[in-house]
């Protein structure tokens, strides 16, 4: 394991535990970037501490004592120079000079476990997502401060100039601080309605790596950075179904990611994808868990949309897939979910079930305003119209679909889709 | 305990209500006003004359005097609250039955509790 391993693994539980004994995000980052510099220098010669984490959280906190002590020394002075005695910073100087402690870093002070609660992470994500900050600023630090990613990284993977990125942070962290967003983990009252923004995030995170499949390597690592935060999410709430349900989902979804991408660099859909291509740990450990998720029964959008993946990932080839599950779990999902999307999936799944007639008939009664600009629609409609062998509807419901796509690599489908014979049979 | 401005934001000179319902309006504010009191969270309310706001801004050497509100939106600061709060999430609790009782948004904003001398380096940090 090298320092930079420790920083994407640790960051996050560093800086969430520095939070809580700070009080001030800007001075948790400061010292957890100072601890780590601190590693950087001593690691490689030393080797690793058996608790890195720990280290990290005990040298950083040593650090942010030395410079708070520095700090009030100055404003101190500061202070008397202007007789202004009795204000917090000089108290603060004080308290802390008065005590002997030498302080150290974490290679001679005992690692103190009992300083990582796990539950600071927990405090933190609730923090970055709560309700009054909006969500491109939820998720930039999300991904800031429990991701470990720099501005400019987050910059490049939201197709964001950075000044616009860095400007979205500070003004994020500036509202914490001054509308006083408090630091903790909701009561069990709210938690339902406080969890779902912060589920919605690292949904967000996730699709956002995987809408651009050809995209750079940056975009892919936001998948797998969403599939470690929903991982925290599940570990922290473990009595939280939905949080169970959005870990199972993701790993599902990016057990496919290799498979989506064929060797030219086009996308796959799911029935053109190689299956042996599927990453079968991912898959096992989704769908373990949506077995516990159904056992468990409180069903929730997260924990249904990860079953349909089950019920795919189980199929050894498209014909074998069970579409009568998928219609019913797509029945459950929009009694709880009744969105538009939702209904054209289960339209998608009732034609494989019915025949393409009877999914055209579902499609078509969906048509309105929302749907008439999501390219989607007009696929799964010239999908349906091809294999009817309608194919100059087809043709033009394509044309529809690739006008309202600014995705190369979705145009380049649909474009391949659109100059393809109607199967033999419609089925 | 930092202190909130609850601002009520109207579309219209009233609340598009019907009459009894406006009437009830007023009740409700009261005692949410009652339970601020108790609960010690109360530090002054008001509501205010619609469509009377001035507004005064500096021109030169003089004073240019225009016809409010200053925000040119539709909607107009109608009344506000004045609470002390522990932190955003107690004040937004206050501002759920603020909301409940008057019947139109409610907008949450903490006053700025820093003093000259930090607000004087705030702005040379900038």
């Amino acid at each position: 394991m090298t320092v930079e391993d420790v920083f994407r693994r640790e960051y996050g539980r560093c800086v969430a535990t520095l939070i809580r004994f700070l009080g001030d995000i800007d001075a948790a980052e400061e010292a957890v970037q100072d601890a780590f510099t601190v590693a950087v220098t001593r690691w490689p010669s030393g080797g690793l501490p058996p608790n890195p984490g720990a280290w990290i959280v005990t040298t950083a906190r040593n650090r942010a004592i030395d410079r708070l002590r520095r700090e009030s020394v100055r404003d101190e002075r500061h202070a008397q120079a202007h007789h202004l005695y009795g204000d917090a910073a000089a108290a603060a100087g004080s308290a802390f000079r008065s005590g002997d402690t030498a302080f150290r870093d974490g290679d001679f002070a005992p690692a103190q476990e009992e300083d990582i609660v796990p539950d600071d992470r927990l405090r933190l994500i609730f923090t970055c997502c709560h309700p009054a900050l909006n969500q491109p600023a939820q998720v930039a630090l999300t991904l800031r401060l429990l991701g470990g990613l720099q501005t400019p990284e987050i910059a490049r993977a939201f197709f964001v100039p950075e000044a616009t990125m860095a400007q979205r942070i500070v003004r994020a962290k500036r509202k914490i601080s001054a509308a006083r967003i408090p630091y903790r983990v909701p009561a069990e009252a709210e938690l339902p309605a406080r969890l779902q923004p912060v589920l919605a995030v690292v949904y967000l995170i996730f699709n956002e790596g995987y809408a651009a499949t050809a995209g750079s390597l940056m975009r892919l690592d936001l998948c797998a950075e969403a599939v470690r935060l929903a991982r925290v999410l599940a570990e922290l709430m473990p009595d939280e179904p939905e949080a169970q349900g959005l870990l199972a989902l993701l790993l599902l979804l990016h057990a496919r990611s290799a498979a989506r991408v064929t060797a030219d660099g086009s996308l796959a859909r799911l029935a053109e994808q190689d299956r042996r291509r599927w990453d079968r740990d991912m898959i096992t450990e989704g769908q373990a868990i949506v077995r516990a998720c159904v056992q468990r029964g409180h069903p929730g959008p997260y924990q249904i949309q990860a079953a349909i993946n089950a019920v795919h990932s189980i199929a050894p080839t498209l014909d074998s897939t069970d579409w009568h599950a998928i219609l019913t779990l797509y029945d459950q999902l929009y009694a709880l979910t009744p969105t538009p999307v939702v209904a054209l999936n289960r339209a998608v799944a009732l034609a494989e079930v019915q025949g393409p007639a009877a999914g055209l008939a579902a499609v078509d009664d969906l048509r309105s305003p929302a749907l008439d600009g999501y390219y989607l629609f007009h696929a799964a409609r010239a999908d349906m119209l091809r294999r009817l062998r309608r194919d100059e509807e087809a043709a033009a419901a394509y044309d529809v679909a690739r006008s309202l796509t600014a995705n190369p690599v979705e145009q380049a489908f649909l474009d391949a889709r659109r100059s393809r014979p109607s199967r033999r049979q419609a089925r | 305990m930092t202190q909130y401005l609850l601002a009520v934001h109207h579309a219209g000179l009233f609340p598009d209500l019907p009459v009894r319902e406006w009437e009830q309006s007023f009740a409700d504010v009261g005692a949410v006003n009652a339970r601020m009191r108790d609960a010690g969270a109360f530090v002054f309310a008001g509501g205010l004359l619609p469509g009377s706001a001035t507004v005064v801004r500096q021109s030169g050497d003089d004073f240019l005097i225009t016809d409010g509100p200053y925000t040119e939106t539709k909607e107009h600061l109608g009344g506000f609250w004045v609470i002390s709060a522990a932190d955003l999430d107690a004040a937004l609790e206050w501002a759920r039955l603020a909301t409940v009782a008057c019947r139109v948004p409610v907008e949450v904003t903490p006053f700025d509790e820093r003093s000259m001398d930090e607000l004087l380096a705030a702005y040379h940090a900038q």
